[in-house]
This record gives structure tokens, C-alpha cells and sequence, in this order.
């Protein structure tokens, strides 16, 4: 079976999550522009679009639609191409509808786990649940005698363990995409100890297909973008409980936040990233990590404590963001939890004493949005982190400490045998998590 | 030929901002002013002018598109919006693609002309920022024939003047051609630095020549053109009146608040054929002989031209077509300087289209302002000398690929 035949019947599980939602869009377009190949005329495509919630599954066809236009419109030139000897199609606009109709046709939403019993490829987005993994893939595997491939998301879960425990005779890899996968460049590929090469090779040409970038994990829980942002999570709660005796709760996790955003010039700060991905996802995944690894102690009470009052951070349904560690108003953060008083204390209270108290910002201080894409980028960075290193405000002190403990953690990931080389954690860095430079570098000594 | 059978002047014009990318307060995200604002902005700026609208006797609105870029048709009847007292008034609305606004003038010019109507206010209008510009460019692409729009580019006009251009550089050489294209950008975008109404008037660029000097990339936009050598998406509306003697007096404009218009030349061609040699605007050439026949004047005697650079290319070959330099020397005439506005004769002082912006069924109405701007010394920052010896201003207002033509002369009085 080559590359198209495979990719003729391909289900998504979790496809109305917020990552099986993107897994989704991306094998929708990738079929669809499979099927409009001449080479490919008159074979049928599907994608079947799996989920238990009727509901969601109706928001994913929305989310779906609206992206797929925009894809369309980006497009234009090569499906003007395509639809050359469509007599009926003449304006951009009617080759765009035509193009979305199209790919929507291919969808195939249900609740029923039993349409993925005729898919040749299995994308996996479930719940990070080692169990609930399991009795699915392994439910499927049983039932479908296609031989499926399994490509499972899962950002913690060890693949050896799934290709195990669901009896996969290595038809299962790591395809780990990160969040929106639609954006983002990353996946992370990880290999069980018997996954087939041609599954690897597969892997590659798929992700190629998707305009993606691969970077190859060791099979050892959280792999290499958990294995540094869940280490990167305790090193900043353990920063807030020192500091917030002196300086209390609410101003300590400012403090982190905004020095781990601006003077480690991020895209976001590290509470804020939290609130993104999730503080229950968060959670879970130390959990799943902290199991495999019994030698070290992957736990963050502070987590725990915000989920035991019920605050979760993550997504409404419209991708707007959820209150956490920080209250937000249209995606600007306006107040950050007291869990002292049990409630948000609002940011202007606090903003200007906590900034005083960081000290005078370093004068070359450049945001994350004009470096990322600067020509640059090497020299400003040099120069930004040459001044930081020699100033002593707290707000430099706390930088340094920050910056330092997360090339640690770069290089623990190397030397732990989790990346193959200092390399694939900067890359992962950068094309997962947006970083402008990665944490193995030469700012922090 | 024909000679007006009666003097006809043009006074009071109006500029709205032409809007779009380009212009710092211009947010695609954000709303902002539509057709009805445009054209209320322009007209009560003619108003004003004269003080009393109901010195107006009939108006005439152009416009190409409003149909599909703002679901609305009947512009006709959003004259009498403006000021009530425009209320019953004869209204006529036009449409010749890019070549509207100029029509507009053609029309009013035949009501003076008719003795209908001693004070014919003429607004053009266009607001095309409702779309993408992937939608745009369907719009757009009406200009042509429809029947050519399926095998055409994605960008439909940008598509043609493509292919024009890549004729122009077999025949007459690539890189000069290219280099007198950047040279275009750059005078365009310092003029349009003069004029607070542009769409380049925010422009910073330290070297526009030099970025206008990338190279063409068909994999992303076109073959032999870049985004440097197209006219902007724009939104704005300008407006002028058009007079009899008896007209100004009513009005009660002086001589040197206005200007004649001595010549007009319109020519049509056949939408459904493609140009007999890409490398020339033919339909041009007759309507600015035309004009300029009528005029009695020659090319030479023309202190200053506003010409439909819709693309830098067409700016080129319209040299030639008004006959200011040989077929093939197009190029060199610019490189040489003469168009800039320290030049022999300064090409399009507020930017042109590409510079000023082109909301389409505007442009030819943006024009003829500028010429009256510029011979009555109300061009601000833009302000060119006119020598005495040559009291000349001359438009060239083009609709589709060289098919919907209208040229004046203007005369400074």
C-alpha cells in the first residue's frame, strides 16, 4: 500500500478536541488535495471524524469550515490549476466554495468508535489516559482488518507501553503535534521498540505533506517538549513559594510571569502558558511523567491547588481563553489569582510596586514578536543578554536563575538519553513552543 | 474634429484620504467608512466650496463596482443625500471600469455643452476594502471580458499588464525596462509624501527605488511584475464642479480659481479582443490625440500629466501612446527624469495611482482635481512650477486593459 492508498481511509479520534480538531483540518486538506491529483481521479478519500460529544462534533465541522476557506484563499493559485477544465468555475470565489464543499465531503463525523474498524491510518487525540488509550486502540486494532497504522498523539504516554498493552505489533508511533497543530510546525515523531520502518517513512512523507518539521524523540515519558516545559513549570512554582514569602502570592507569580515572558524574551509567560495548554493537562501530564520516572519527583502542589478550587485554564469552545493563574479580557491579561483570598486581585493594584521591585529593565529589552522573525535575531539577542547578564535587579537576578535553569533542563534531556542531540531540544523549542532561541545557548552560564 | 461650442470650466474640487494599506488609521479588522460617508464626504466638500447647493442644476456619479463591493446599485439617487437641496435634481450615473470618473467629466462636459445645465457637480466614488483581495480581483476582473476571466490569473488585471510587460521587455530589453519601472515607484511614492489625502502618504521607505528592484516572482504573485509595480486597493471619492461661464458667475468663481478644459477626446474598443500589440496602448494614443487636437496644442506644450498608472508598465507605454518619446523609448524618457516632479514635465504630482491611491470609479475625477490643484496653485507640499509658456494640464483616465479611454486638456486661466 503506497502513500495514497493509505491515506484513502483515515480516522481521527478526538477529532473535535482542541488538538484532534487541528490532526483533523490537516488530514482533511491533505486528502482532498490528494483526491484532486489526475493521478488520484476516481478513488475516494474519507476521513472519518471521531468524538463522543454530538455537539462538539457539530463546532468541529464550523472550526473546520472556517479554516479550510481561509487554507482555500491562500491557494487560489494552485487551485486555479486544478480546476482548469472546470468549465463552471470561473471566479476565485466560485474555485474557493468549490474547494471547501469539497473538502467538508470528505468528512465523516460520528460517535460510533466502529467507523475507525475500516481506516487504514488511525490518528489518536484522545484523553490523556493510559487506560482509556489502550482499550481503544486495542478495540480497534481487533476489529479492523486492515492492519491500521496507529499515530497517537499523545504528548506523556510512553509508546511502548500502548504498542504493549493494545497488542500493536509495532504498528503504532509517536506523532506528537503541537498546540494548534494547525500552526504549529513541530511534530515530534516517536518510535515504540518494534514500529515498523515503513511506518517512520510514512511519517516523514506525511509530515512533509502537512509542511511540518520532525524532530525524533526518544521513547521516555513527556518526550523532549513536556520532558523541558513540565521542568520549566516546577522550576517557576518553586520560584513563587521563595519568593512570595517576601513579597506575597500574587506579586510572586507576576514576577515569574512577566520576567520568564519579557526577560527571556517569550512569546508568553510561563503562567500564562499553563492557563493555555491547561492546569488539569498540565497536571496530568506531571502525573503520567512522575509515574515512569520514580527516580525523580515530577510534582507541582501549586497546580494541584488551583485544580482543587476548580480553576482549569484551557479553552471555550471558540478558542478564546479560560481564567487560571490570570484573568483575561479578550485575550489581555487583567488580574491574577490570590489563593490566599480566594479570589482575582486586579493587575493595575499590584502591576506598578511589583515593577519597581524587578528593578530598571535592561535598555536593550526587545519583545518576542519583533525578534522571532528578525534578520538579526542572533545579534540582538547577544546584545540584550550581554546587558542582562551584568545588571543585578531582581528582576535580572530572576532571569538569569530562569534562563539558566532551562538550558539545565536542555541539557538533562540530552544527557537523560530523551533528544538525540542539544539540537532537537532547541528545535523543539523554537517550532513547538514558538521560542525565539532555544534553551541550550550561550546567554545563561 | 470638433470644437467645444462653448467655454467649459472646472472648479471646486474635493479629495476624501484615499484609504486602504498604506494609511496608518487604515485597520482591515476595524470598521470604517462606506459608500454613503465617501460620497457625503465629497460632495459636501464641493458644497462648501460654493456655499448653496442649490446652485447646483444636475450631477453626475460614477462608479464601477458598487454592486458587488457593497451590495449596492442606484448610486444615482445618493446625490440628494448629500445635501437636501440637491433633492429632485437630474442625476446620472457611469461606469467604464477604471475609466468611470473620467466618463463622469465627459458627461457633464456634454450638459454644459447641451445647455442643460450651467453647473453639473461630478463625484466619483469607490470603496473596494469590503473583500479580500482574492475576491477583489474578481471584482476587479469585470473590467475585462468575462469570457477571458477563466483562463486569466488568479489576480486577473495584474495577470494582463504581466503579460504586456513580459511583451515590452522581449521587444525593448528586460532590465531597462525594469530599471524604469522602480524609478516609477520611486516618484509615485516621493509625491505622494506631498499629499495628505494619499494612500502612500505615511510611506517611510528610505529607498523605494531600490526595493522596487526586487525581482518578479511568479510562484507567489507574477511573472514580470511585482507589488510595487500595481496600483493599492483604495477606498475614497473625489468630486469637482464642471461650468459654463455663466455657471462660474453663478457660483461666483473667479478665472483664477479654475481652469478650462479646452479638449476632451473619449475612444472606445472592442472588450472582446485582445490588444493588436501588447507592447502598445492604442485606445491611449487616439483619445489623447484627440484631446489634444481639439485643444490645439501639442504634447509638448503640457506642463504636467496625471496618468492611469495602474501599473507601472502602462505609465511607460503611455508615454509612448501621447507620443513624448518613440515606442521602445519609454523607459529611457523616465530614467532620464523627465516625468519626476523636478522634471520636463512632471508626471502624476500626488502619487498617480500607484502613489495617490486608485479607488477605481473615482480615479479619473482624482485626476482632473489634481490638474485643477496643481494650475490654480492649491496643490500645497505638491506644488509644481507651471511655466508661463506652457499653461497646460493634460489627464489620461483608462478603463479595463486599454478599452474605455477619456483624455482632457486643461487650460490655466
Amino acid at each position: 500500500m503506497n502513500y495514497n492508498e493509505r491515506m484513502q481511509k483515515v480516522a481521527v479520534l478526538g477529532a473535535a478536541g482542541k488538538m484532534g480538531s487541528g490532526i483533523l483540518l490537516l488530514n482533511a486538506i491533505e486528502l482532498a488535495d490528494l483526491s484532486l491529483l489526475p493521478e488520484n481521479k476516481g478513488k475516494t478519500f474519507v476521513v472519518y471524524a471521531i468524538d463522543v460529544s454530538e455537539e462538539a462534533l457539530s463546532g468541529l465541522i464550523r472550526y473546520v469550515r472556517a479554516q479550510v476557506l481561509k487554507a482555500a484563499e491562500k491557494k487560489i493559485m494552485w487551485l486555479r490549476e486544478v480546476y482548469k477544465d472546470r468549465a463552471d468555475l470561473i471566479e476565485n470565489g466560485q474555485m474557493i466554495d468549490e474547494y471547501i464543499n469539497h473538502v467538508m465531503s470528505l468528512i465523516r463525523p460520528s460517535t460510533l468508535i466502529e467507523s475507525a474498524f475500516n481506516a487504514n491510518c488511525i490518528f489518536e487525540a484522545i484523553k490523556e489516559d493510559p487506560d482509556l488509550k489502550v482499550s481503544i486502540l486495542k478495540k480497534i486494532n481487533e476489529n479492523n482488518p486492515n492492519q491500521p497504522w496507529f499515530f497517537t498523539n499523545t504528548s506523556s504516554i510512553p509508546i511502548q507501553f500502548l504498542n504493549e498493552k493494545a497488542d500493536l505489533n509495532g504498528r503504532i508511533i509517536g506523532y506528537h503535534f503541537y498546540n494548534p497543530p494547525a500552526v504549529q510546525k513541530l511534530v515530534e515523531l516517536i518510535e515504540a521498540k518494534n514500529t515498523l520502518p515503513e511506518i517512520r517513512t510514512f511519517s516523514f512523507e506525511l509530515a512533509k505533506k502537512l509542511n511540518k518539521i520532525i524532530v525524533e524523540s526518544n521513547d521516555v515519558v513527556g518526550f523532549i517538549g513536556n520532558g523541558h516545559f513540565m521542568r520549566d513549570i516546577i522550576h517557576a512554582a518553586s520560584e513563587v513559594e521563595r519568593l512570595k514569602s517576601q513579597y506575597g502570592f500574587v506579586e510572586a507569580i507576576y514576577m515569574i510571569n512577566k520576567v520568564s515572558q519579557e526577560y527571556l524574551v517569550r512569546p508568553m509567560g510561563i503562567f500564562q502558558l499553563i492557563d493555555y495548554v491547561g492546569i488539569d493537562v498540565c497536571s496530568y501530564i506531571m502525573s503520567v511523567m512522575n509515574h515512569y520516572l520514580p527516580q525523580e519527583n515530577i510534582v507541582c502542589p501549586l497546580l494541584n491547588e488551583m485544580l482543587a478550587l476548580g480553576i482549569k485554564g484551557g479553552q471555550y469552545a471558540d478558542g478564546s481563553q479560560k481564567d487560571g493563574f490570570l484573568k483575561y479580557e479578550k485575550g489581555k491579561i487583567t488580574a491574577i489569582y490570590n489563593l490566599d483570598s480566594k479570589e482575582y486581585v486586579a493587575l493595575e493594584q499590584i502591576q506598578a510596586k511589583v515593577d519597581a521591585l524587578l528593578g530598571e529593565k535592561p535598555t536593550a529589552i526587545v519583545a518576542w514578536k519583533s525578534v522571532v522573525g528578525a534578520k538579526n535575531k542572533e545579534e540582538i539577542l547577544q546584545q540584550f543578554f550581554a546587558e542582562l547578564n551584568k545588571m543585578n535587579t531582581l528582576g535580572a537576578e530572576l532571569a538569569k536563575a530562569y534562563g539558566s535553569q532551562s538550558k539545565a533542563i536542555g541539557k538533562y534531556l540530552v544527557s537523560s538519553g530523551v533528544a538525540k542531540s542539544e539540537d532537537d531540544v532547541n528545535k523543539v523549542l523554537m517550532t513547538g513552543f514558538f521560542h525565539a532561541y532555544g534553551p541550550i545557548n550561550n546567554y545563561f552560564n | 474634429m470638433k470644437n467645444l461650442r462653448k467655454k467649459v470650466y472646472i472648479t471646486a474640487g474635493y479629495n476624501t484620504i484615499s484609504m486602504g494599506t498604506g494609511r496608518k488609521e487604515f485597520n482591515p479588522k476595524k470598521p470604517r467608512p462606506g459608500l454613503e460617508e465617501y460620497i457625503v464626504e465629497a460632495g459636501k466638500g464641493v458644497i462648501q466650496q460654493i456655499g448653496d447647493a442649490s446652485l447646483i442644476d444636475e450631477a453626475v456619479i460614477s462608479n464601477f463596482q458598487a454592486s458587488r463591493y457593497n451590495n449596492q446599485a442606484n448610486l444615482a439617487a445618493f446625490i440628494p443625500y448629500i445635501d437636501e437641496k440637491l433633492r429632485y435634481k437630474p442625476v446620472t450615473r457611469v461606469e467604464g471600469a477604471c475609466g468611470s470618473g473620467g466618463m463622469a467629466i465627459a458627461t457633464a462636459v456634454r450638459s454644459i455643452l447641451a445647455e442643460t445645465a450651467d453647473v453639473v457637480l461630478v463625484l466619483g466614488v469607490e470603496v473596494q476594502n469590503t473583500v479580500k483581495a482574492v475576491y477583489g480581483a474578481d471584482i476587479l476582473a469585470g473590467a475585462g471580458w468575462y469570457k477571458d476571466r477563466k483562463n486569466g490569473h488568479v489576480h486577473f488585471f495584474p495577470g494582463q499588464f504581466s503579460n504586456r510587460a513580459g511583451k515590452y521587455f522581449e521587444k525593448y530589453g528586460r532590465e531597462i525596462t525594469r530599471k524604469a519601472m522602480a524609478r516609477w515607484y520611486k516618484n509615485a511614492i516621493e509625491n505622494a509624501r506631498l499629499c495628505p489625502t494619499a494612500q502612500e502618504y505615511h510611506n517611510t521607505m528610505p529607498d523605494p527605488e531600490a526595493v522596487a528592484m526586487v525581482e518578479p516572482n511568479p510562484k507567489v504573485f507574477l511573472e514580470n511584475i511585482t507589488v510595487y509595480d500595481c496600483s493599492k486597493v483604495s477606498d475614497g471619492a473625489s468630486a469637482l464642479l464642471v461650468c459654463s461661464e455663466e455657471g462660474l458667475k453663478k457660483i461666483q468663481k473667479s478665472y483664477q480659481e479654475s481652469v478650462e478644459i479646452i479638449g476632451i477626446g473619449q475612444a472606445m474598443e472592442d472588450i472582446t479582443k485582445p490588444p493588436i500589440d501588447p507592447t502598445q496602448l492604442d485606445t491611449t494614443k487616439v483619445a489623447v490625440s484627440r484631446a489634444l487636437q481639439m485643444a490645439g496644442v501639442s504634447i509638448n506644450d503640457i506642463a504636467t500629466v496625471e496618468c492611469h498608472d495602474c501599473f507601472s508598465i502602462a505609465g511607460i507605454m503611455a508615454i509612448e501612446a501621447m507620443g513624448l518619446a518613440p515606442y521602445g523609448k519609454g523607459a529611457e524618457f523616465v530614467l532620464e527624469g523627465n516625468t519626476a516632479r523636478n522634471g520636463r514635465i512632471p508626471f502624476n504630482t500626488t502619487g498617480g495611482l500607484i502613489g495617490w491611491g486608485h479607488p477605481v470609479g473615482a480615479t479619473g475625477v482624482h485626476q482632473a482635481v489634481t490638474i485643477w490643484e496643481q494650475l490654480t496653485g492649491k496643490a500645497g507640499d505638491a506644488q509644481i512650477n507651471i511655466p508661463f509658456d506652457r499653461p497646460y494640464g493634460l489627464s489620461v483616465n483608462m478603463g479595463g486593459d486599454d478599452k474605455t479611454l477619456t483624455s482632457i486638456v486643461y487650460k490655466k486661466l
